[in-house]
This record gives C-alpha cells, structure tokens and sequence, in this order.
C-alpha cells in the first residue's frame, strides 16, 4: 500500500488556504483520471504511469519504480493544472485539497452533469463508428495519430534499448580499469603509465553513469510518456469522427489537439537536445581525461630524453 | 648444439652451414643493419650492433597475401595463404631502395623458421609470430582464418616478426633466416638437413629437470614468475577489452536505429520534419563510426599479443636454463658417486650399496687383480667425469650471461613498446571523443532547429 504525499502551492482565490499537503494512493490518481474523460470527453487527458512494471521495459528506467512512477504522477498532476480547462475541474480540486475521507465520500457521489453530457456524447460517438465523409482535419489527425504511435513506440524500444546496452558496456568497463592496476604491481617501469590509463578508464567509466543517469532522467520518461499519450489519442480520435452532430465538442478537441502537438513537440526537442547535450559533456570530460594522460606521457618522455642527453 | 668456442665473447653460432656457393662475409654484410617498415617504435632506435662489416642496409616486407590452393603432404586438396616476402636493399649514397628479393611464404614456413631459431640460440628470447588462430575475438569480428580483416593483420604480424629478427644482434647474422629471405625453392629442406630437430630438448626432459632442479639461478625463477603474471594479467585484460568493445559496439550501433525512424516520423511533421531527418542523418553517422574505431583497436590488441605470446619465449629461456642446471647437477651428482665408489673400492670399506658388494658378499670377495682393474675403470671414469663437469660448469655460466644479457635488451624492448602502446591507445580514445563530440553537436543542432 503506497501513498504519495503531496504537496500544494497556490495562488488561485477558489482555494480555502494557500498551501496544502494529502496523501494519494494510485488507485485515486486511476479515479481522477477517468472523471476528468467522463467529464471531458474532447479533450486530451494526460496518461498515468502503468499500474505494473511492464514486462520488457528496462529495468524500471533507474531501478527505483517507486522514484519513476512518483515523478510521473507529479508530472500527471501539472499536465492538468497546467491545461486551461482541465485545472478548473471540480474532481480535480477535491483531489488536490481533501482529507482521505473526505475523498471517500465525494468519490461515492454519482457522477456530475457534465460527465452525464460526456456519457451522452460517447453513446453518439459508438453509433456514429464508420460514418463517411469525415473533415479533412479529422483525416489528418487520425493518420498523424496512427504514425505517431507507431513511431514512438520504436522510439521508445530504441531508447531503452540504448539505456541497456549503455549499462552493460559500463558494467564491462568498470572491471577493465582496475586490471591495469593489476598489470602495473608486476612492472615497475609502466607503473605510470598503467596507473595512468586505469584512472583515464575509470573516469570515463564515471562519465558514461553520468551519461546513463541524464538519459534515464530526460529523454526515457518523455519519451514513454508520449507512448502512453499516443494511446490515448487512438481512443480520443474517435470522438473526432463526430462531423457537426456536436459541434462545439469538435472544437474543443481541435483547439486541444493543436495545443498538446505544440507541446508535444517542444517536449520532444527539448528531451533530445537533452540527450545530445548528455552525449557531448560525456565525451568530452572523456576527451580531457586523456588528453591530459597523454600530456603526462609526452612531458615524461621529453624529460628522460633530455635526462639521456645531459 | 656447440659449446663456446676459445674465444668466449665470441656468441654462440649456429651448427656450421657449409658455405653455399661465395655467400659468407657479403651475406652477413647484407644482413642485420637497419629494418625499417611498419613498425610502431621509431626505427631511429635500431642500431647495428656488433658488426663489423659493410653497412648496408635492408628494408624487409611482408607486402601482399594471397590465397593459393594446393595439394599437401597426403595429397589433399587444400586453401592456404602466402605472403609475399621483400627484401630491398638500401644504397647509402642516395637513399633509394633497390629490390633485391621477393618470394611467398606461407605461415608454416615462418613457423619452421621459428622453430629452428629457438633450437640453435636457446639463450635468446626469440620473438614471437602472430597468433595462428583468431583469440580474443568479440563477437562481431570474424573467427575466420580466410577473413580478409584477419590476414591483413597477420600480414603486419608477420612482417613485425621478421622486422625483430633482423633487427636482433646475434638473430639477425643468421643464415637460415638469411635463406629465407633469399631462396624460395629447397629452404625447407635446407632447414631440415641442419638436422635442428634432432637438437631440440624434449618436452618431457625440460618437464623432469624443471621439477627437479635444486639450485636454479634465482634470477631466472623470477623471471618465470614474472613471465606467467604477464601472459595472465595480457590475457584478462585481452578477453575484458574484447568484451568492452562488443558493448561499445552494441551502443553505437542501436543508435542507427533512430535515423530509420526519425526518417519515417518526419514525413508527418511540418515543423520537424527536417530537424527529425538531419538528426536522423547523423544518427547513422554516429553508428557506422564505431567500425573504424574498433578496427584500430584491434591492431592495439595485436600489439599487447605479441608481448603475451613473448611471455611464452621467455619461459623457453628459463627451461634451458634448468635443463642446463639439472644436467650439471647429475653430472656433479655422478662424478660425486663415482669417486665415493673408488673411494670404498681402495679403502675397502664399503658404504654404499652397490651390486658388485651384494654379488662379493654372496659369491666371495674378488681377486685383487679384478680389484684394480675396477678401480682403473673408474679413476678413468672420474677424470672424464671432471672434465665434462667442466665443461659444462663453463657451457652454463656463458648460457647465463649470454641470456641474462638477452633478456636485459627485450626488457627495454618491452617497456619501450608497451609504453607506446598506451599512449598510441590514449591517442585513439581521443581521437573517439573527438568524433563523438562533433556528431553530437550536429545532431544537437537539429534537434534545437526542430
């Protein structure tokens, strides 16, 4: 049985005080979220993480499921506050702000007038299924959504493929420094010189964790983030389907499609610029810790030539 | 194998080769000075050493394979590789290099050569060729003996190994080896007329005297402690390379897959697009890099090999040794039974067993004639048994200096070149960063551009 404390700041005159702090179990952040779709059938609701570790998926990203899956609910919880609709919703507050039996109780009322709308939309939307001669937009949407989740997915394989093989080569390489150690007791003449290349491998070993640490913290949960948004969106698109039968439903979507790409792909660049930028400080703290080896060598080597000469 | 001759700075030479034809002083002359090449350490270190002729100088390669089928000794069709052997000699005046032999070798020579040096000069650490089989290998480099990658770098091998043995003082005068840069047809056969096979110290007499040495020189024990901790410590640091660079491999490569990708997404995209397919572009960039990268590698690999192939020649230098020392020690031991023996035999006293007592003890004492005739025998025995004591005391003593002193010029060999070795590593690294460091700041640049 876990809970998740959380901790609220604001600054919105609607709230009773300023600063509150509950705890959460995962099966309310499942009941908020299935509210906020009753309630909001058009919009694009924010995924939560999965309830189990997923079979295949990489070690839990950094070992700590625990860890991984609180940073994504937090993540859920500022998609919605920070969604122009969604962060007013009623369900939404309570969740924030009530003692655990408070949510209880409000949990056991039956559902509100506009998730009674939603349940009414979605009953249209189920029998308008195959209707032809959709809006163009709506054909665009729907192959957009149908690439993008393949897309992603391999994306998200990829990336996880990356962050195993990363682990394993720096699994290797933190038994090949010390070998040279090793090696260095029986010469005594190399003894820098293997001393040197064993401290240039653990650093670099130290480099790739780093390395390791910033991919799993970036671009992983993004990027599975957006599997588990790309989900969403082949149940959303559906409603998409509707024509004009509820126009202003269409609308809404649109204008929250066009919003969450926007965010899509400012979260996406920004994951892999991360990503490359992770790559570059690696290589080059790599770069300086051999240079700087070599240098050593070269100034040793100057200075018995010249012992030789003199 | 001859002793020392009366002139004992004189080296120990090989079983005379009857001069072929006016070869003698030109050949030695042409033989030995300065080897340039391939060579990793700078060739301005090789001296010539104690010669006194003309100075002349060669340049050997080993400059192209070829994959030749044939029939072998049972008349079975067989591929194999030759390698082509040059020898250029070059003029002092100008500079230029003439060539003055070329003929193919296949590997199987370079071992006979091999085999027949350690023979005739077991004083020295006689350099090793590269492996006959694949070792160490990570997954993605083949095993394969035919492979071209293979053969290109047993090709710098064997050319490396005859570059040491010419640039070897006494290695380097040898006419055998001289032959097998000259003459392509008969070599073999002249190889087996010296009859070096027959020389050769068996296995298991070196595997008895190694076991039963008394007083080895303790330096050479060292050694051998060292030579084991060598080919140990080369060995796990071979095997963890090859798994680091299988790893490194797997990284890289799984980045490739994101241009693929990328590629497919962009063709959704209107404002990515073309950030998504550059950045995909140097996706690939990045995961076909590694190829070269390990290919380098691997020539480092080489390099630390041979040092771990070298461990085994030192080996064979301290077994002579305790051979050497085990055959003077039954020969000290014999000598000193047999004087014991005169000893009982003129005191009459009898200390030691002996059959000869058991048989006077059973069937009667022996005539005093029979007496000294044995004695004679025996005193006969013992002088001879001095003399060759002496000699061998005298055989031993060279082999140790005459070793000691080999072994003191592979040691700074071997510092030198392992040395090289990892900064020439280091160099690569960097030379890896520095790839990394430019395709990543490409890609970033089109991931921010998306």
């Amino acid at each position: 049985m876990l809970f998740f404390s959380h901790f609220l700041q604001t600054s919105r005159g609607e709230f009773d005080s300023s600063e509150f702090e509950v705890r959460r179990r995962y099966q309310d952040f499942l009941w908020l979220k299935g509210r906020l779709e009753e309630a909001h059938p058009t919009l694009i609701i924010p995924p939560l993480p999965e309830k189990f570790i997923v079979k295949g998926m990489v070690e839990r990203f950094n070992d700590d499921f625990i860890e991984t899956r609180r940073k994504a609910l937090h993540k859920f919880l500022n998609r919605i506050a920070d969604h122009p609709t969604l962060t007013f919703n009623e369900d939404f507050k309570v969740f924030l702000t009530a003692q655990a039996w408070e949510l209880s109780s409000h949990k056991k009322q039956g559902p509100g007038l506009l998730s009674r709308m939603g349940q009414t939309v979605r009953a249209v939307a189920s029998s308008m299924r195959g209707v032809k001669n959709r809006p163009e937009e709506f054909v665009d949407m729907n192959n957009f959504i149908e690439t993008f989740n393949q897309k992603i997915n391999l994306i998200d394989k990829i990336s996880q493929r990356i962050y195993k093989e990363e682990r394993e080569y720096f699994e290797e390489m933190k038994e090949y420094g010390p070998i040279h150690i090793l090696w260095s007791a029986s010469e005594e003449d190399l003894v820098d010189s293997l001393k040197g290349v064993a401290g240039c491998i653990d650093k670099c070993c130290k480099a790739t964790e780093k390395r390791m640490f910033g991919l799993s913290e970036t671009l992983l949960p993004v990027v599975h983030e957006y599997v588990l948004y790309s989900e969403t969106l082949m149940l959303t698109e559906e409603i998409g389907k509707l024509e004009d039968k509820v126009e202003c439903a269409n609308n809404a979507l649109k204008a929250d499609w066009e919003r969450w790409k926007q965010n899509m792909q400012n979260e996406i660049k920004s994951a892999f610029t991360d990503m490359a930028e992770e790559n570059i400080s690696y290589y080059e703290q790599c770069l300086a810790t051999w240079e700087s080896f070599l240098t050593s060598q070269t100034d040793l080597h100057l200075e018995e030539t010249s012992e030789d000469k003199s | 194998m001859e002793g020392a001759r009366s002139e004992p700075e004189r080296q120990l030479q090989p079983a005379p080769l009857e001069p072929l034809g006016g070869l003698d002083a030109e050949q030695d002359a042409a033989v030995g000075e300065e080897a340039e090449g391939d060579l990793e350490e700078g060739s301005e270190d090789r001296k010539m050493t104690e010669n006194n002729f003309s100075l002349k100088k060669i340049e050997i390669s080993v400059s192209e394979a070829e994959k030749r089928s044939g029939r072998n000794a049972v008349n079975m069709q067989e591929t194999y590789t030759a390698y082509l052997v040059e020898t250029r000699s070059v003029e002092h005046i100008d500079g230029q290099s003439v060539l003055t032999d070329s003929l193919w070798r296949r590997y199987s020579e370079f071992e006979l050569l091999r085999s027949y040096l350690l023979v005739y000069y077991p004083h020295v650490v006689v350099p090793p060729l590269p492996e006959k089989r694949a070792e160490f290998v990570w997954h993605k480099l083949s095993a394969d003996n035919m492979d071209p990658d293979f053969v290109e770098r047993r090709r710098i091998g064997l050319e490396n190994f005859l570059l040491r043995v010419a640039s070897h003082p006494i290695l380097c005068r040898d006419k055998i080896f001289y032959l097998f840069l000259t003459q392509e047809s008969n070599w073999k056969e002249t190889v087996n007329e010296t009859g070096f096979q027959l020389k050769a110290d068996s296995r298991l007499k070196a595997l008895n005297a190694t076991f039963r040495v008394k007083n080895p020189d303790k330096r050479f024990t060292e050694l051998k402690h060292y030579s084991d901790e060598l080919q140990s410590v080369i060995s796990h640091l071979l095997r963890v390379r090859a798994r680091v660079a299988d790893r490194l491999y797997g990284v890289y490569k799984v980045h490739g897959n994101y241009g693929r990708v990328f590629s497919e997404w962009s063709a959704i995209e209107k404002e990515m697009g073309d950030g998504l397919q550059s950045a995909g572009h140097h996706m690939d960039v990045y995961a076909s890099s590694i190829d070269d990268i390990l290919e380098d590698e691997e020539h480092y690999a080489d390099q630390l090999k041979e040092y771990l192939f070298y461990a085994e020649a030192l080996r064979a230098v301290c077994r002579k040794h305790e051979l050497m020392q085990y055959d003077l020690e039954m020969a000290a031991q014999d000598l000193a039974s047999k004087k014991q023996q005169c000893e009982e035999l003129a005191t009459g006293t009898v200390r030691t067993f002996s059959l000869k007592g058991m048989t006077t003890k059973l069937f009667g004492q022996e005539t005093p004639e029979q007496k000294e005739a044995r004695i004679k025998v025996l005193e006969e025995q013992i002088n001879e048994g001095e003399q060759q004591l002496k000699s061998k005391n005298l055989e031993g003593r060279e082999f140790v200096k005459n070793a000691w002193a080999d072994i003191e010029r592979f040691k700074e060999q071997k510092n030198r070149d392992l040395k090289e070795a990892l900064i020439s590593y280091a160099v690569m690294q960097i030379s890896m960063c520095k790839k990394g460091i430019q395709v990543w700041t490409n890609a970033k640049e089109c991931f921010s551009k998306m």
